[in-house]
């Protein structure tokens, strides 16, 4: 199987960012990588996207932080993670063994919290990008998500390349009326890359207890359920925008990664299925490189863009 | 740290009571390092829905070939492996978390409650092997006589000396474990291992800290990956803060836990 992926061209580019293939694992779904090193042979994907990083440290939400839907998961974390300082003393060295361009993804409650994680994060040794979460609520602006208004959006992205030494992604929220008008927002304030979708906000109930099924009332929908939205605004967004896409939101498998490559991705984050099988990461990768063969194209670079309309 | 995602096959379905389900499963890799208390990930079905892996603490193996689970049909996911047939395969994640720390200084005794009381025959095997001078005690309660007989005979076999009690008096006690143990003549260096509904583990930690015994819990949470990513399985923890039943337990030392106590 190694052998087949390794003869086939998978390599994609996110700005200056060379790929050899355009799988990618989704933030807050590969913990910091090790935790799939039993499974998975980490140096096979295309790029890791580690657990979000805020400035100080979080605790998150109480429990219970998730609950599974049909075909999907609501998740209500609230952000848990060790903080930027904690991240890069106890959490890069193992990082930087993998041999995989690693994405730090960052969040923050004000533009100078991105600001500040995004100059810590510089010059850091096995950072190769930045992915940067504008779904979190701005406390400055009454508590409105950065990443629903475009003025907001641009302005965090404009914070976060002023400091950047490497590519920036930015993450878009689907909880909006124009996911393209957000994505041409940050495109003009010098994002390389746009990735979409991050979860659909949602709510459970349990009927017998007629409680929310999360302590936090609503989540964040992932998996399987919310593909067909995904691949929708991939497509509307990449021929929105000029720069890469990152396509997210429900991929399994080698056929989920065509499918969002024909609707204008130039990579792909796998999240959820991660929970479900481990090893769904490289497993996409082998998969894609059999299709490659299969189909008897090329690269996977064609696959780009290429849906074939009716 | 040793893990697996394995094809395992179901080699025995045994059913306890109407919604107790035995599975025997075939799998080398994870049953030879599979240690009392640590927990699988099982899918239970083929499908996207329901979408996540179930968790199951590992409650006996043999030859180092086979394992069980023990479960009550609660939900989809348990209906669905409750309908396997015998011969079919199902994908295991494991083993997973940290399981008991068992020693055999002392008086060793566990608590078992329903479904709970699965690991405390993996940890009861173990036990009685490795102290076979001063066996465990067992103390175990559910709701009937239907449910607990199978199991009090497996603790049975092991020669081990089993206190039952169930809620409707038809086998043993009349009553819950927290009463089996006020009458009980134990020894002041008792160190105790439980697992059962939150409720009773609340119980039986507050009995502990009364009369200062070492007590280590077994916690149950919902969680979607088993493998520390997902961050879902949090508990509370008594210095402030969360710890993840996967990754930090499944077992904790009860006194590292905060415990709401009405």
């Amino acid at each position: 199987m190694a052998s087949q992926v390794n003869g086939v061209d998978l390599r994609v580019s996110i700005g200056s960012l060379n790929l050899k293939n355009p799988v990618m694992t989704a933030s807050g779904t590969f913990g910091y990588a090790r935790e799939f090193s039993p499974y998975v042979n980490l140096h096979r994907l295309g790029a890791v996207v580690v657990k979000g990083i805020s400035l100080e440290p979080r605790l998150g939400n109480p429990p219970p932080r998730i609950v599974e839907t049909s075909a999907g998961m609501l998740n209500a974390i609230g952000l848990e993670n060790v903080g930027v300082e904690r991240f890069i003393s106890e959490k890069m060295e193992s990082l930087q063994g993998i041999n995989v361009p690693v994405f730090v993804n960052i969040l923050g409650d004000t533009l100078d919290e991105y600001r500040e994680i995004a100059a810590r994060l510089a010059g850091v040794k096995g950072v190769a990008g930045i992915e940067v979460n504008i779904s979190c609520p701005n406390v400055k602006k009454g508590g409105v998500a950065f990443g629903t208004v475009p003025e907001m959006a641009a302005a965090v992205t404009k914070a976060v390349k002023a400091e950047s030494t490497v590519p920036v992604v930015v993450k878009l929220s689907p909880n909006v009326t124009d996911i393209t008008v957000i994505a041409r927002a940050v495109e003009e304030a010098g994002a390389d890359a746009v990735s979409l979708i991050n979860t659909l906000i949602g709510m459970a109930i349990n009927p017998r207890s007629r409680r929310p099924c999360l302590a936090n009332v609503i989540g964040g929908l992932s998996g399987p359920a919310i593909k067909p939205v995904a691949l929708r605004m991939v497509y509307q967004v990449a021929q929105a925008v000029s720069i890469p896409v990152i396509g997210i939101g429900g991929i399994e498998n080698a056929d989920d990664v065509v499918e969002f490559m024909l609707a204008g991705a130039t990579a792909v984050q796998i999240g959820t299925a991660n929970f479900v099988n481990p090893r769904a990461s490289e497993e996409a990768v082998e998969g894609l490189a059999h299709y490659v063969v299969e189909q008897k194209i090329g690269s996977v670079r064609e696959l780009i863009g290429g849906l074939v309309l009716p | 740290m040793s893990q697996f995602q394995e094809k395992t096959q179901i080699i025995r379905i045994e059913r306890f009571a109407s919604d107790i389900v035995r599975l025997t499963l075939d799998s080398p890799g994870i049953a030879s390092i599979a240690k009392p208390g640590q927990f699988v990930m099982i899918r239970t079905g083929n499908t996207k829905d329901p979408l996540l892996r179930r968790p199951f603490s590992i409650s006996q193996t043999s030859n180092g070939k086979h394992f069980q689970i023990l479960f009550k049909v609660v939900g989809r996911g348990t209906s669905l492996l409750a309908h396997c047939r015998e011969g079919e395969f199902l994908s295991v994640l494991g083993p997973l978390g940290q399981g008991f720390r068992a020693h055999c200084q002392g008086t060793n005794c566990l608590v078992g409650g329903g479904m709970g009381i699965a690991p405390l025959l993996f940890l009861g095997k173990h036990l009685s092997r490795k102290c076979t001078q001063n066996p465990p005690l067992v103390v175990v309660g559910a709701r009937t006589e239907e449910e607990l007989t199978p199991l009090v005979q497996d603790f049975k076999e092991l020669g081990l000396s089993v206190h039952p009690a169930t809620d409707d008096g038809t086998l043993g006690h009349h009553g819950l474990v927290t009463d089996v143990l006020e009458s009980l003549d134990l020894e002041s260096d008792c160190q105790m291992y439980v697992c059962g509904p939150h409720p009773m583990m609340t119980a039986v930690h507050l009995f502990c800290n009364k009369r200062n015994y070492a007590c280590q819990v077994s916690m149950e949470t919902s969680m979607a990956c088993g493998i520390g990513a997902c961050l879902g399985c949090i508990v509370s923890v008594e210095k402030g803060g969360y710890a993840h039943a996967c990754c930090d337990g499944p077992v904790f030392e009860a006194k590292e836990l905060l415990w709401q106590v009405k």
